[in-house]
């Protein structure tokens, strides 16, 4: 009987060979480097390891120990967590009073959409770059505007200075991709019925009350998912960062996939268990933040089916 | 009545729209004008964007004597590999994911699902340690495939949504016409889904156009095989002071992806705003 049903097992996998075969580029390619690379890194993160090609020695959870009294590495995790904090709700938020103010037919609004989404086409690299210039404090753009108007009478060190290069980067980082949350929350409000907002005219509700008693209820399943997309996406800053500020001055703007690119790459003496570990720590601590969401987003979900 | 009232709401909205996308724009212009002036014009001229004269040779600089010409030649490579390589792998499982039900479905989705999450700081290392053990690193091929592997599943997804919509009937009448698996998906259900697969290859163009920290790692011993960031980036760090060459440098590496994106911005716009319905 056993046997019966081990042979019809295989049975099924052979007439459906055809599907294991579409399946199998897929498979290779993200297996080999997006899967296998994160369990891997679970094994790195537990060897001292001083460059690609040399083997290394298993040292079990030394790493993760040195991290843990590293004050480097939690000024990069405060960094990190800094910037999700000032720089998430400030995209979420802008992008949904921009989107409310798009969505409708009027003059120009197709080229306004375009205008604000042409920043999240260019290379985050390339921008990072730009900026340095535009944001230089000799002969940047920025800084003759904001001297000519007198508000400031020297100008302003944006990311040379340490305690404001972050929030430098908070901003141009905001201005990059605001234009893809903009469309994400256009495509929310587009769910939102029509009739909806009849009734509540016919209730004699006015604009600000059918904005926060009508629209903003209907979009919070939205907003979670939102929210969480974007503090995905503000965790992967290592292009714009590199490029903007390399991590300096004096460390202040390094979040943790500078952190695990110093030690991994541009060190003297590579350090790649060590970059591993920071890396897995990071990760849980992000994969911990969104499961929570997540399981916000389902409760909600539940609770408003009652 | 209501219509004026309509109107001074639509004319306060659209003065406001008009002043925030000049500022928001105000950086792409300010870049194509010191493009075209000289060095000294740059500083002394300050918030004036009309160049005295268009300088060309900033971009003669930057084309042929800091080697943007190879880079761009670099990008254009990459990223068409990676977009052919992409569509062909995303399709091939997104229709199997999308119509069928097998042993081992709900795992494949279920890790597709999960690297959608995966930060590039923790795959990092062991792509690179990988590729270079193959031989991979220093070759246009593996930065094609270390992209084509990561972060696809979106693609995936997005023929999986559409492949599944797709009525029963197609692929019955195929299959009566005597046609197999394989060629019931590529003579009649690929060619239905040309609106995903336009979808998909300029989401991927604009991403593999974009991208910066695999062609970095894979170029560190290779500079003639970098792309149009990674040489960027490597300009600036031996020519700060060149301000107008900066700025060609960065209008030759921008234009493209800006042009294309223009030409194909519905199908950019259609695939994002999918992604969060779905």
């Amino acid at each position: 009987m056993n046997k019966q049903r081990k042979n019809s097992i295989v049975a099924r996998l052979w007439t459906d060979r055809w599907i294991y075969i579409f399946l199998l580029p897929t498979v290779a390619l993200i297996g080999t480097f997006t899967v296998y690379p994160v369990v891997a890194s679970v094994w790195y993160s537990l060897l001292d390891w001083n460059g690609f090609g040399d083997p290394g020695a298993f040292i079990g959870l030394d790493n993760y120990r040195d991290l843990w009294n590293d004050p480097l590495f939690w000024n990069s995790f405060k960094n990190t967590l800094v910037f999700l904090v000032f720089a998430v709700p400030l995209r979420v938020g802008l992008a949904l009073v921009l989107a409310v103010i798009l969505n409708g037919v009027f003059p120009f609004v197709r080229l306004f959409r375009t205008g604000i989404f042409l920043p999240v086409v260019t290379t985050a690299a390339i921008v990072g770059v730009v900026m340095r210039y535009i944001l230089d404090p000799t002969g940047g753009p920025i800084n003759f505007a904001i001297l000519e108007t007198g508000i400031v009478d020297q100008p302003v060190n944006f990311l040379g200075s340490a305690s404001l290069a972050l929030y430098s980067a908070v901003g141009i980082w905001v201005w990059k991709w605001l234009g893809i949350t903009v469309i994400y929350w256009m495509a929310a409000l587009q769910t939102i019925p029509r009739d909806v907002y009849e009734a509540a005219e016919l209730d004699g509700a006015n604009a600000v009350q059918k904005f926060f008693r009508v629209t903003l209820p209907i979009l919070t399943p939205f907003t979670l998912i939102i929210t969480l997309i974007t503090v995905i996406e503000a965790t992967n800053v290592f292009d714009l960062m590199l490029t903007l500020t390399g991590g300096g001055p004096f460390y202040s703007t390094e979040v943790i996939d500078i952190f695990v690119y110093r030690h991994a790459f541009t060190s003297n003496i590579p350090r790649l268990g060590y970059a591993s570990a920071a890396a897995i720590f990071f990760a849980a601590a992000v994969t911990l933040v969104a499961a929570v969401q997540i399981f916000l987003v389902t409760r909600i979900r539940k609770w408003r089916k009652l | 009545m209501i219509g004026r009232r309509l109107n001074l709401w639509t004319t306060l909205r659209i003065l406001a729209l008009a002043a925030l996308v000049l500022v928001w724009c105000y950086p792409f212009a300010w870049l194509i004008s010191a493009s075209l002036k000289g060095q000294q014009e740059i500083f002394s001229k300050g918030l004036n964007l009309i160049p005295e004269e268009l300088l060309i040779e900033n971009y003669m600089r930057a084309w042929g004597a800091a080697g943007f010409d190879n880079y761009m030649l670099n990008t254009a490579l990459v990223t068409i590999g990676t977009v052919v390589l992409v569509v062909f792998h995303s399709a091939l499982s997104g229709y199997v994911l999308g119509r069928f039900q097998f042993i081992g479905r709900n795992l494949v989705v279920g890790v597709l699902a999960a690297t959608l999450v995966v930060p590039v700081g923790l795959t990092i290392i062991p792509i690179v340690d990988f590729a270079s053990a193959l031989g991979l690193t220093s070759s246009r091929l593996g930065i094609i495939l270390a992209l084509s592997g990561s972060g696809q599943a979106a693609a995936i997804l997005l023929y999986a949504g559409y492949f599944r919509g797709l009525p029963n009937e197609l692929a019955e009448s195929a299959q009566l016409d005597g046609a197999g698996f394989f060629r019931t998906f590529f003579s009649v259900m690929l060619p239905l889904a040309g609106p995903v697969t336009a979808t998909v290859s300029v989401l991927t163009f604009l991403t593999a156009w974009n991208s910066f920290l695999i062609p970095l790692v894979f170029t560190f011993g290779s500079p003639e095989l970098r792309t149009l960031p990674v040489g960027m980036l490597a300009f600036v760090g031996s020519n700060e002071t060149d301000w107008s060459g900066m700025a060609a440098a960065a209008t030759i590496s921008l234009l493209p992806v800006v042009v294309f994106f223009f030409f194909m911005q519905r199908y950019f716009v259609e695939g994002i705003a999918g992604a969060v319905k779905q």
